[in-house]
């Protein structure tokens, strides 16, 4: 594809902290090549803010290769911008033409409140993934891995469950602010193998309790958060976590 | 885990929309295959056996009982989980996701619900409410019910508010029907693709059904 480069309008959501109300502020960058990703373009808007003595753009990254999860942003209306299956960061300034303007937020969700400008505190994940996504192994020499059966199909969908790198984006995506697809791959991926079988029932019903706790929404099955997945999480995730709910509730003991 | 703490649980109240949303699918096969009965074209003989099977006798009485329960559980859970759902954002977005992620009729099972509702208590009003009543809500003779379609459904007012109500329904069918089998755990992806397919056509049927029941009456169909 042709290098270009282009104009841009940023509208970018600032917010000093956790405290203050916030509010949208438009920042005009010059000079973006088409060959930049979406971050990089943040990083020369904030360069420009830093010379003239301004407070950069606050924004979660890290590996900057599409698979740790840091990245969010709400960008033209959409979690991770306009491209399909992509999270921010692979996101890259080609998907965008001279003179655009863009709106940037942060997540929304009365669960990630934001803790400066566009980044959110996601800590409310880690907490789910602490009320039941592990597995207990005991300790003592390692077992072959080849000596538990484990259906080709269901491994094929236990590892794109666990592709889910819990960036969040079907949070935001989701009209009820729900956790519901994130829940579904946690749960999913472990449930399908062997390993997750001793926590079966705990495990479903402790993360949706502390789903709840956390204060995301309920799942109305719209499919948005599918539709906007980076790591394409299929909603069907949601319909086995809900099977096992449901047999989870009727047969434990408690 | 308690069963307060299941049906209280995020899932749990989701479980107990899809199960009534199901129940009350059923209710309306046996509703428009009863009413289909108008088209007999005998001046309404076959239609009133039916609703006087319907009425008259002990087991659909107490069926109907149930068929009230779950539908007010249904209005109940579903305005709770539509409120308590659109409190979790805060702060709206300034620009939408909009129709790009999802359907408008996925996203909007509260308004096309209530707007059933209303329906409902019109429809309830017009027919259900005036044969009970006329029955002192026990089991006695009940009115003429087909002659009261053919005056009720005479005002064009009342014929636009029924296609309405149908059309709504419709909508609320298309999402609802698949999704309320998701919510019940049906998670393979041949099934997923077949129970979409027959919501999308259930809701097309019932809402033709339906919406052709006033319309017969209004543009003379039957004699």
């Amino acid at each position: 594809m042709e290098h270009y480069n282009m104009n841009l309008t940023v509208k970018v959501w600032r917010q000093k902290n956790s405290k203050d109300k916030g509010g949208f502020v438009s920042y005009q960058v010059t000079d973006i090549s088409s060959e930049m990703s979406f971050l990089e373009m943040i990083d020369v808007l904030n360069e420009k803010l830093i010379v003239e003595g301004g407070e950069p753009i606050a924004f979660d990254h890290d590996c900057r290769e599409g698979i740790c999860g840091q990245c969010s942003l709400y960008i033209n209306g959409k979690p991770h911008g306009p491209w399909m299956a992509n999270t921010t960061c692979q996101l890259h300034m080609r998907a965008f033409k001279d003179g655009d303007t863009i709106v940037v937020e942060p997540w929304r969700a009365g669960a990630f409140p934001v803790i400066k400008d566009l980044m959110v505190d996601r800590s409310a994940f880690d907490r789910i993934i602490q009320a039941g996504g592990y597995i207990s192994v005991n300790t003592g020499n390692a077992v072959d891995g080849n000596s538990l059966p484990i259906n080709k199909d269901h491994a094929d969908a236990s590892f794109a469950a666990a592709m889910c790198i819990g960036c969040g984006a079907c949070v935001a995506a989701c009209k009820n602010s729900s956790a519901m697809l994130f829940l579904s791959a946690k749960v999913s991926h472990l449930v399908l193998l062997p390993q997750g079988e001793p926590e079966r029932k705990s495990r479903v019903l402790n993360m949706v309790a502390q789903m709840d706790k956390e204060g995301f929404g309920a799942c109305t099955n719209t499919g948005a958060c599918e539709a906007t997945c980076p790591k394409e999480i299929s909603i069907s995730n949601i319909a086995r976590l809900n099977k096992e709910y449901l047999f989870s509730s009727l047969t434990s003991d408690k | 885990m308690t069963w307060k703490q299941v049906f209280t649980s995020s899932v749990g109240k989701k479980l107990v929309m899809g199960f009534t949303g199901i129940f009350l699918i059923l209710f309306l096969i046996i509703h428009a295959g009863l009413n289909a009965c108008i088209w007999a074209n005998d001046g309404g003989k076959m239609f009133n056996a039916g609703a006087h099977f319907m009425g008259a006798n002990v087991v659909p009485r107490i069926l109907e009982i149930g068929l009230f329960a779950g539908l007010i559980l249904h209005i109940i859970q579903g305005l709770m989980l539509e409120f308590s759902n659109r409190s979790k954002r805060g702060i709206a977005y300034a620009s939408d996701y909009g129709n790009r992620g999802s359907k408008w009729y996925s996203r909007s099972m509260g308004i096309l619900g209530t707007l059933i509702l209303l329906f409902l208590i019109l429809h309830l009003s017009n027919f259900w409410f005036p044969n009970r009543s006329h029955q002192n809500f026990v089991l006695g003779e009940e009115i003429d019910l087909y002659a009261t379609m053919k005056t009720t459904f005479s005002e064009l007012w009342v014929v636009i508010v029924y296609v309405l109500g149908c059309l709504s329904l419709g909508y609320h069918l298309a999402h609802g029907f698949q999704s309320a089998f998701k919510t019940m755990g049906v998670h393979n992806k041949k099934y997923n693709q077949m129970l979409t397919s027959i919501g999308y056509g259930f809701s097309v049927i019932i809402t033709l059904a339906f919406a052709m029941m006033p319309l017969s009456f209004y543009l003379g169909w039957l004699n």
